[in-house]
């Protein structure tokens, strides 16, 4: 019961930071006291002070300001790409497991093919032939991950599609598409949308370091793999241009991979 | 047993076929053309006719399957064609990238296990204790690190605050520290993490309470019994991670310039130099499933009980 207790709370205090970090992704534009993309001369490699409180980069641009747009950048890429291939992968997934059959058998072994392949080297391979981009890095990332979650929820639809609630459901005459939406996808949400969760903080590494090798964001937008990729040049000079990016990604992975985690062992104990 | 390892290498080289057509293919669609590229790199003035006769020189021109067919041919003599940077054959630049990588790769591999396995399995059976609490802490954020970001800030405090190591990782043993480190420690979290739950899965499976009932020393059933049961899903955690090793090295490579077949693909990425980076996917893709193989392989040896 204690323990059970503490699990809850870890859940609730890791989604409330979580909750924030999202909420300043979404202000950043109001919270972000300088424009990002102004340049100064009279300003470059500044440290730290009152005015601009991460210093300010190579340009001038102040680093505190980057970073809160970076946010913008990174979450949303990041939550762009998990909602895009989960709605992709539950759809296929349910669809496979409901009707089975050629469509299954085929999408299957395409999932097949992109799990027998290492994630990040077909990622970097194709984000580079696509030329670089957000658009192309979430592309690259995306074409295997859809893959994980058409599994689970192939899995889980076939776990249930005998169920007596499925057969009355058919017997009563309704569809196929009735029986998926009504009654196959509330039973299957959860554990999709648990593994989806969990998968945020691998994509935000995804993203970032695709952006930090220059196949994803590209200069000037601010992005905090392609940021601290930038500044690396003269950390030497201004560290701060290095150390608060690299400081945002760090908490904001570790906060979602802990969401995740107590997610995990919340459903475990139910 | 011979005849479902058979059966596998078989399904296993029709996935490297598909593979390797899949990646023509990407290749033939992709933006950019190649010819234009090398010309302007030379700095040849691109006229159109100038263009025409690069792309068929360089054998743009000719059919999908033709082009798929020879590329292919090719690769099964250990031909990997010609560089569309410099003219040279592809293969001996994969063969001496691929070398850099692979020890690289290993010493980090290495490094990861000496660390995970004592660590993973002393805090399962420690389980709550201070060093597992420390443990498990420093294995959850050690394992959200991007590689690129531990190895910048390995550099920071090690090249330019201690000034202890070389920056660039060319040739000498004390550059390939710091690379090493940065692929081992998300690598060496991820293990402990994955082996401690594994381990503790074991201590509570009912033959050890029966042999502890028994009698049976605890050290005695750690070592012979829960090891003996827990290598084959240690040696598939293993298997996996090969994967996100190879992704690794690329970004390791190319920040400490490490001479590896993952600097190589960045600089053929710059220079739209396909044959390399169509070699470079093949070749991961062929070492990536081939040890999967032999990881279930042994897995089936170690555990008769495994269903293929």
């Amino acid at each position: 019961m204690k323990e059970q207790k503490h699990i809850k709370r870890r859940f609730i205090l890791s989604a409330v930071v979580a909750v924030i970090l999202i909420l300043i992704a979404i202000f950043s534009h109001q919270l972000a006291p300088h424009d990002p993309y102004q340049t100064n001369a009279a300003l470059i490699r500044k440290a730290p002070s009152m005015e601009y409180l991460f210093g300010t980069d190579n340009l001038g641009r102040c680093v505190f300001s980057r970073v809160l747009y970076g946010a913008k950048t990174t979450i949303f890429a990041t939550f762009f790409l998990v909602a895009i291939s989960f709605v992709i992968g539950t759809i296929a997934g349910m669809i496979c497991g409901y009707y089975g059959g050629i469509a299954d058998n085929i999408l299957m072994r395409l999932a097949d093919l992109m799990l027998a392949f290492p994630q990040m080297v077909v990622a970097i391979a194709v984000a580079g032939i696509l030329g670089g981009g957000l658009m192309g890095a979430m592309i690259a990332l995306g074409i295997t991950m859809w893959t994980s979650f058409a599994r689970l929820a192939r899995s889980h639809t076939l776990s249930i599609k005998k169920a007596p609630y499925i057969t009355a459901s058919k017997l009563a005459g309704k569809g196929g598409a009735y029986i998926l939406c009504v009654h196959v996808l509330p039973n299957i949400l959860e554990p999709v949308l648990i593994s989806a969760l969990t998968q945020i903080g691998t994509t935000m590494i995804g993203i970032s370091g695709l952006s930090f090798l220059g196949l994803g964001v590209v200069a000037p937008e601010a992005e905090w793999g392609s940021m601290i990729s930038e500044a690396r040049a003269y950390i030497q000079i201004a560290p701060w241009a290095v150390l608060y990016p690299a400081a945002a990604t760090i908490i904001t992975i570790v906060v979602f991979n802990y969401l995740g985690d107590a997610m995990m062992e919340y459903r475990n104990r139910h | 047993m011979k005849k479902q390892i058979a059966i596998r290498v078989i399904e296993l080289i029709l996935l490297l076929i598909v593979l390797s057509l899949l990646t023509f293919a990407l290749m033939y669609i992709a933006p950019g053309d190649p010819a234009e590229k090398r010309l302007s790199s030379q700095g040849v003035a691109v006229t159109r006719e100038v263009l025409q006769a690069e792309r068929e020189r360089m054998g743009l021109l000719r059919p999908f399957f033709v082009r798929y067919g020879e590329w292919f041919v090719g690769i099964l003599h250990g031909d990997f064609g010609i560089s569309f940077k410099d003219d040279l054959p592809v293969a001996p630049k994969l063969w001496n990238g691929l070398q850099n990588t692979i020890v690289l790769a290993m010493g980090s591999l290495l490094l990861s296990l000496l660390v995970s396995v004592p660590v993973g399995i002393f805090s399962a059976v420690k389980r709550n204790s201070m060093f597992d609490h420390i443990a498990r802490i420093l294995s959850f954020v050690g394992n959200s690190l991007p590689n690129f970001l531990i190895s910048v800030l390995l550099m920071y405090f090690f090249c330019i605050q201690l000034d202890a190591f070389p920056i660039i990782a060319t040739g000498s043993l004390q550059g390939l520290i710091l690379p090493t480190l940065s692929l081992a420690i998300p690598m060496a979290s991820r293990f402990t993490r994955q082996i401690r739950t594994e381990v503790a899965t074991q201590m509570d499976e009912d033959y050890v309470v029966g042999l502890r009932l028994k009698g049976v020393k605890e050290h005695y059933i750690l070592l012979r019994n829960v090891f003996h049961n827990s290598i084959g899903h240690i040696f598939t955690i293993v298997a996996l991670q090969i994967g996100t090793l190879m992704g690794g090295s690329v970004v390791i490579e190319t920040i400490f310039r490490w001479p590896g077949i993952g600097k190589l693909v960045m600089d053929s990425i710059t220079a739209r130099d396909y044959p390399v980076i169509m070699g470079f996917v093949l070749i991961m893709g062929t070492i990536y499933v081939g040890i999967n193989l032999i990881s279930d392989i042994v897995n089936r040896i170690i555990d008769p009980r495994v269903e293929w």
